[in-house]
């Protein structure tokens, strides 16, 4: 008990100091006056305007944001697979398609933003549109990148066993590329939750992101920040969910 | 000429049957563009006989293999295996390659029963026979075990045993023992003698060990840069790991290395 408790603060110890740290300081900067609040306001305040704001923030705001962002993670999941293996066992698919993946994250998401509010108007789709077009490309790649990694020897021995290509996909391929896959999706689920923050600020309704905006328009910045560390709070959430799941799925992949 | 000639080396049978099992008739081979590796090759292999090919590196051993197993096809000739000459052999033989290539997110068991799982046989209903199988190869312990936990010398077996759960005849060995230190060679070697009598299989073994290929092999083939020679093996069976310190066993080998120097 006591040995995990000490390993535990060795892991994340050094983290949690330089945070307290950190806050501390901040606070006692905005307290002495130095900074106006206005312009940065002290944790406390923050804290102070979360409980204020908590009912709007709680239930109206992040639930919002949480569906977009859960939607958007879940259809980049689905194409994102469906892409990267079909790129895999595809060459044309992957000549075409290849190229347009890369130009689609040349395309500032601001800029391009404007275009889905016209397309899809205010409701969700333009904000999961958003998710989407930054979400996806991870997913792609990392699936393509680690179907292709599967070694070669593997894919000759089965060859020699008699089998065909779905079960050299089933047996090694997919097996192999699981780490870089969940190592995507890792990257992805955080994606998710800029696009949707940027979506939301473009054109919404609803959602931490329009809740901030809203909030620097009536220069209320530790509203602001209230709505920045909950939205950052859903993607270290999202993350270390996904980190489990890569946890349960590679315990015999990566056993050292 | 040969000027290695010696009592130990005779071309006669050795009490085999007749029938070739792998015949491979004239092969020429060449990876693109270059010389070709293989030109006018001839070599058979009858049932039950254990055959070792031994050849410097690069002289096309693993090549030769890969075309044995159909993972590639000769330029001309013709490979025949058990008397047929098919245009896809995929499937048809039990190739062990150079490294054990297990799969490191399955159990000994699970790595064992991958070739049952691919030829879409009911594997479950084999487990007992495979659990005696895992007995005889001293790993039924290690049944749930994970390969990064087993030795050098286990994992070999453990991929030797998943190349006779193909079910084929013909064993095809890419340096099984070629990784490892000489003392867990040599108790492999006490142990595939220990279980020739009983496994009822033809075996191609590829090795640049000599006393690795005299004492395994009824017949060696000594792959050079442009000859083929055949040497046979009057060793009787069953045998014994400690043949190898007999004066006969050690003239054996020197006149091997004879001959392969002679090659060259």
């Amino acid at each position: 008990m006591i040995g995990n408790w000490k390993k535990w603060l060795g892991e994340y110890g050094p983290f949690l100091l330089v945070t307290i740290l950190i806050v501390s300081g901040w606070e006692w900067v905005v307290r002495r006056g130095m900074i106006p609040a206005f312009i940065l306001p002290s944790p406390s305040a923050i804290w102070m305007s979360l409980i204020e704001n908590r009912e709007l923030l709680l239930e109206d705001h992040l639930p919002a944001t949480l569906k977009e962002v859960l939607l958007g993670f879940g259809l980049s999941l689905g194409g994102g697979l469906l892409l990267g293996v079909g790129m895999h066992f595809s060459r044309p698919l992957e000549k075409v398609l290849y190229p347009f993946l890369v130009i689609s994250q040349t395309i500032p998401l601001i800029a391009i933003s404007p275009i889905f509010i016209m397309w899809f108007g205010y409701s969700i789709w333009s904000k999961v549109a958003v998710t989407i077009l930054i979400a996806i490309f991870p997913i792609v790649v990392s699936t393509y990148d680690g179907l292709k990694a599967g070694g070669i020897e593997y894919r000759e021995l089965l060859l020699t066993m008699g089998a065909n290509r779905w079960t050299i996909f089933k047996k090694i391929q997919l097996p192999m590329a699981l780490p870089s896959i969940l190592s995507g999706l890792k990257m992805s689920v955080v994606y998710c939750v800029v696009g949707a923050t940027i979506g939301e600020w473009l054109g919404a309704s609803v959602g931490l992101g329009y809740f901030s905006r809203r909030m620097s328009g009536n220069l209320k910045a530790d509203a602001v920040f209230a709505a920045i560390f909950l939205l950052s709070l859903l993607g270290i959430v999202l993350f270390l969910i996904i980190s489990f799941i890569e946890k349960m799925l590679l315990k015999n992949q990566i056993r050292n | 000429m040969n000027t290695c000639s010696g009592i130990w080396f005779t071309k006669e049978e050795i009490g085999l049957s007749n029938s070739s099992f792998v015949s491979i008739e004239k092969l020429t081979y060449a990876f693109e563009s270059n010389r070709p590796i293989f030109q006018n090759l001839t070599m058979d292999v009858k049932a039950g006989e254990f055959v070792s090919v031994i050849g410097a590196s690069g002289s096309g051993k693993s090549t030769l293999f890969k075309l044995i197993t159909g993972l590639l096809e000769p330029d001309q000739g013709e490979i025949w295996i058990n008397g047929e000459n098919v245009g896809n052999r995929l499937g048809k033989v039990g190739y062990m390659p150079q490294k054990d290539l297990l799969l490191p997110w399955r159990t000994v068991l699970d790595n064992v029963l991958l070739p049952l799982e691919v030829s879409k046989e009911n594997s479950q209903r084999r487990i007992p026979e495979i659990r005696e199988w895992l007995n005889r190869f001293g790993l039924t312990e290690w049944e749930t075990a994970y390969p990064d936990e087993l030795s050098g010398g286990m994992r070999q077996r453990v991929a030797f045993l998943r190349t006779i759960m193909t079910g084929r005849d013909l064993l095809l060995l890419d340096e099984p023992f070629g990784a490892l230190d000489s003392l867990t060679k040599r108790n492999m070697h006490s142990w595939l003698l220990g279980l020739w009598g009983e496994l009822q299989k033809t075996v191609v073994f590829i090795t640049h060990d000599l006393e690795e290929a005299i004492l395994l092999s009824d017949r060696i083939y000594l792959l050079g840069r442009e000859t083929l020679q055949e040497i046979n093996v009057k060793l009787p069976r069953p045998r014994s790991s400690e043949l190898i310190y007999q004066s006969e066993f050690i003239t054996m080998r020197k006149e091997l290395e004879c001959m392969i120097h002679d090659d060259r």
